[in-house]
């Protein structure tokens, strides 16, 4: 029983933390239908400040409180700066994109260095029968859980995420009835890199922090994104749920690597039988 | 303007018959059975049954959103429908991939302009007409067409560059150097001046005489000009077919669809 | 008039540039000659890409990926005792295969241009991280050692294999002219093609797709060849790099790698092969030039250029450098 739980723990964090990585770039997706190559920068820079703070004194919790703040206001100069002159040209997006994407590792390695920072796990451990389980993994997937409900629920409740879905169905529509696409787009991109950071925040304590983080996790964040589809939560979640699973069933019995290479095989095919992805499926029952 | 040179058309294939009426075999070219289409809960087109005979200059007219675009997407493979069945040549071609219909015979312009921006007015129609025949013949044929349609002058300007007007003939005629057995032609005249789209109904004509042509239009007296059957939509459906003073008189045509100013 | 021709003073380019790669030997320094001949293998690099990319539209941001599948394939044949002609012959059709599964799992699958694009970055970093867990000798493939991130050494160098006669290896002289020569060989090549009836296709479906399928052409087997093509040529610089420097190891996966052959293709201008050459030409000198300061500030100047040109000269320089003189020419 306690084995059978620490492994359900061990999926649920797996697909927990897959989720928090990929929601930021599956709201831009959504939202402007294009792919952030940077994303995983924005998550290195959310780890980074957790190290930061914890260095100067300020601790682990407000750097993790802190890092949406700063991913955020990075995303929104980038917006403003490289993303407005590009709507409608997804490639050339993901080309700038990219470019930004190594700007920013080079920059990060030049001013604190290219070492591996770290800061420790905080919160202890746990036993289950005769297995120590990390109270943090459990906070990740709270964590998760609450950024995808808190998301979730503005888009739902608030004018701002009825704003925003109306301009991602229709943004001719929403220009028609007075709202300007543009500073949708701004503060979509904005909440999305702001996600970014909060979620290398929260996986700060769990890994080496180097420039080049963002690496060992976009290629899982963009299999989970193109193969969700463009429907954040039921499609992307949908993604994550079952790409997680695979790749953490696969990572335990052999290698992580392999698990990766399982998760992209396992999209592909979906990609196949829906193209559109997973939100594919749920948009053609209706 | 030269009226197009028939021998020089590049009709389909020998073995399968040419377009005209004449031809042995099954006057029906195009059959649709049911034929319906489906976007989430709006019915674009519903249960369309359609004949069309070899040699035919049919027309489709009704009002915007009455499904003929829809219908035309269908039936060259853009769209998948969502029921029925489309018979073109007595072969089933439902849910056929786009250039197997193509091949098969079907020939295409949509409504919004579709060209190749970097490549030159000969090229368009070099490329639509190199495929089924050899590299001398899509020359001459492409010289032919070009002198046609008097766009000449612009052979080698890239047709990124050229008017929307000109861009709809260099599509058009990239459709005729295909040279298929079926043409279906989105609103052709669509911005066109008056003197061109005189020279656009004689241009139908002569095609008429080689291929079966489905013209869908808004320009009555155009329609009037060149059509043989006119079929009209309305709300995905066939209201009415016949010539086009039948369907002029008729009281459900008045009611439904005032299309534009009978002079 | 005529379907596009090639410009009639191409093939004096062609043969000028075949008396430079001849004489240049004579003038410079073997250090230079063989610092030249990896620029040239670079060279190629971009122009594979610049097949794909620029004749048929297909922007694969994991050139990088076949660059090293030739490379891996050489280096493994030919540590399993094989001749190194049969090794470079293995090396392309390596990449080529992998180009050419790649290519059948997105154009057969009908994955939209961001997702194919997405699809090979993401198998270039997989490779990386593959490659690179390859440490220590049980990841072997026969007598080959993968060696994980150090990477295969002694790699032998390209010789000249006569049937019974001993193998004739290719100083830095010969093998520059090798370099140099397959470099001017693969843009002739790629020139003709682009002049077919299957280029022509190739250009229309680069600019819409759709209309040309519209018109009967099967788009998809026409974009996995030239795919493969470009994987192959790819596969070709891999192996010649391999043995440039006897020496291969999972960098070449690296995200800077790919990014990198864009760029080259992006500065120069795509679509005409020259462009390729030249953008490859520039920016190596320029990362040569920045890497003696630091590997960082490479990184960050490749960054600022690839985001300057895509927001400012989208076309290239080329291009650009082409609209320039025609509008003097026309004053």
């Amino acid at each position: 029983m306690a084995h059978f739980l620490v492994n359900l723990i061990d999926v649920l964090f797996a697909i927990a933390s897959l989720g928090l990585l990929s929601l930021g770039l599956a709201i831009i997706y959504g939202m402007m239908g294009i792919i952030n190559l940077a994303q995983g920068e924005f998550i290195m820079l959310g780890a980074y400040t957790v190290v930061l703070s914890a260095n100067h004194g300020l601790g682990l919790w407000a750097g993790i409180a802190l890092a949406p703040v700063a991913v955020g206001t990075l995303g929104l100069l980038v917006e403003r700066c490289i993303i407005r002159f590009l709507y409608g040209r997804l490639l050339d997006t993901m080309l700038a994109t990219w470019g930004l994407s190594l700007g920013l590792i080079a920059a990060v390695s030049l001013i604190l260095g290219p070492t591996t920072e770290g800061v420790g796990t905080p919160l202890g451990h746990f036993t289950l029968g005769g297995y120590a389980v990390a109270v943090y993994d459990l906070f990740v997937i709270a964590a998760a859980a609450a950024c995808v409900a808190l998301t979730w629920a503005i888009f739902k409740f608030t004018k701002f995420g009825l704003i925003a879905r109306g301009t991602m169905q229709n943004a001719n529509m929403v220009a028609a009835l007075g709202i300007h696409p543009p500073t949708v787009y701004m503060a979509t991109f904005a909440f999305g890199s702001a996600l970014a950071g909060l979620a290398g925040a929260v996986m700060a304590p769990l890994t080496g922090v180097v420039p080049t983080l963002g690496l060992a996790f976009i290629a899982k964040v963009f299999i989970t994104v193109t193969a969700g589809g463009t429907a954040i939560f039921a499609g992307m979640l949908g993604a994550a749920a079952l790409l997680g699973a695979v790749e953490s069933a696969v990572s335990f019995l052999y290698t992580p690597i392999y698990g990766q290479v399982a998760m992209l095989l396992v999209a592909l095919v979906l990609l196949r039988i829906a193209p559109q992805g997973i939100s594919g499926l749920w948009q053609r029952r209706g | 303007m030269q009226t197009f040179p028939g021998q020089t058309f590049p009709g389909p294939d020998a073995a399968r018959g040419s377009g005209s009426p004449s031809a042995a075999g099954d006057p029906v070219l195009l059959e649709t059975r049911q034929l319906s289409k489906q976007f989430g809960g709006v019915h674009a087109v519903a249960d369309i049954d359609l004949h069309l005979l070899r040699g035919e200059l049919r027309c489709l007219i009704g009002p915007n959103g009455a499904g003929k675009s829809t219908f035309f997407k269908m039936l060259s493979g853009q769209i998948r429908p969502s029921g029925g069945a489309i018979l073109f040549d007595g072969t089933e071609i439902t849910g056929l991939p786009r250039h197997a219909i193509a091949r098969l015979g079907i020939g295409i312009k949509n409504q919004v302009p579709s060209v190749w921006e970097s490549l030159s007015v000969y090229e368009h129609f070099w490329i639509a007409a190199r495929r089924r025949n050899g590299a001398r013949a899509a020359a001459r044929l492409t010289d032919e067409l070009l002198s046609v349609l008097e766009l000449g002058s612009v052979a080698g300007r890239a047709v990124g560059a050229l008017s929307h007007g000109m861009r709809q003939w260099v599509e058009i005629g990239m459709v005729i150097a295909q040279g298929p057995k079926l043409i279906l032609l989105d609103e052709p005249t669509a911005g066109m001046a008056a003197d061109e789209v005189e020279r656009t109904a004689a241009l139908l004509r002569s095609i008429n005489r080689q291929a079966t042509l489905v013209v869908v239009e808004h320009d009555m007296q155009f329609v009037e000009q060149i059509a043989d059957l006119v079929t009209v939509f309305h709300q995905g459906r066939i209201l009415i077919e016949g010539s086009m003073a039948d369907v002029l008189a008729a009281a459900a045509v008045r009611e439904v669809y005032l299309g534009s100013a009978r002079a | 008039m005529a379907a596009a021709r090639l410009n009639r003073l191409e093939p004096c380019l062609w043969g000028g540039a075949l008396v430079v790669v001849a004489a240049l030997p004579a003038v410079l320094s073997i250090y230079n000659v063989v610092q030249l001949t990896v620029f040239l293998i670079f060279c190629l690099l971009a122009v594979s890409l610049d097949l794909a990319w620029g004749l048929a539209g297909l922007l694969s941001f994991g050139q990088a990926a076949f660059f090293g599948i030739g490379g891996y394939a050489y280096a493994i044949v030919t540590a399993n005792g094989a001749m190194t002609l049969p090794a470079l012959i293995a090396g392309m059709a390596g990449a080529a295969l992998a180009a050419g599964i790649v290519g059948y799992v997105a154009f057969y699958g009908q994955v939209s241009t961001m997702f194919f694009a997405v699809m090979t970055l993401t198998v270039t970093l997989i490779l990386l991280q593959v490659m690179g867990s390859t440490a220590g000798p049980s990841y072997h493939i026969g007598a080959a050692v993968l060696g994980g991130y150090n990477g295969m050494t002694s790699i032998p160098g390209l010789a000249l294999e006569v049937p019974l006669l001993a193998p004739i290896p290719l100083g830095p002289t010969g093998f520059f002219w090798t370099v140099g020569g397959l470099l001017i060989g693969t843009v002739v090549a790629g020139r003709m093609l682009m002049v077919t009836h299957f280029g022509r296709v190739l250009a229309s479906i680069r600019d819409n797709e759709h209309r040309t399928e519209l018109l009967g052409y099967d788009v998809r087997w026409r974009k996995l060849a030239i795919f493969s093509a470009s994987g192959g040529v790819a596969g070709l610089a891999g192996v010649l790099f391999a043995s440039w420097g006897s020496f291969i190891n999972p960098e070449v996966f690296s995200l800077s790698q790919s990014a990198q052959v864009v760029i080259w293709v992006l500065v120069g201008g795509r679509g005409s092969l020259y462009g390729a050459v030249i953008g490859a030409l520039l920016v190596q000198a320029m990362t040569q030039y920045l890497g003696s300061i630091g590997t960082a500030y490479t990184t960050l100047a490749l960054g600022g250029l690839l985001v300057a040109f895509v927001l400012l000269l989208r076309e290239g320089l080329l291009p650009a450098l082409g609209r320039t003189f025609s509008r003097s020419a026309a004053r």
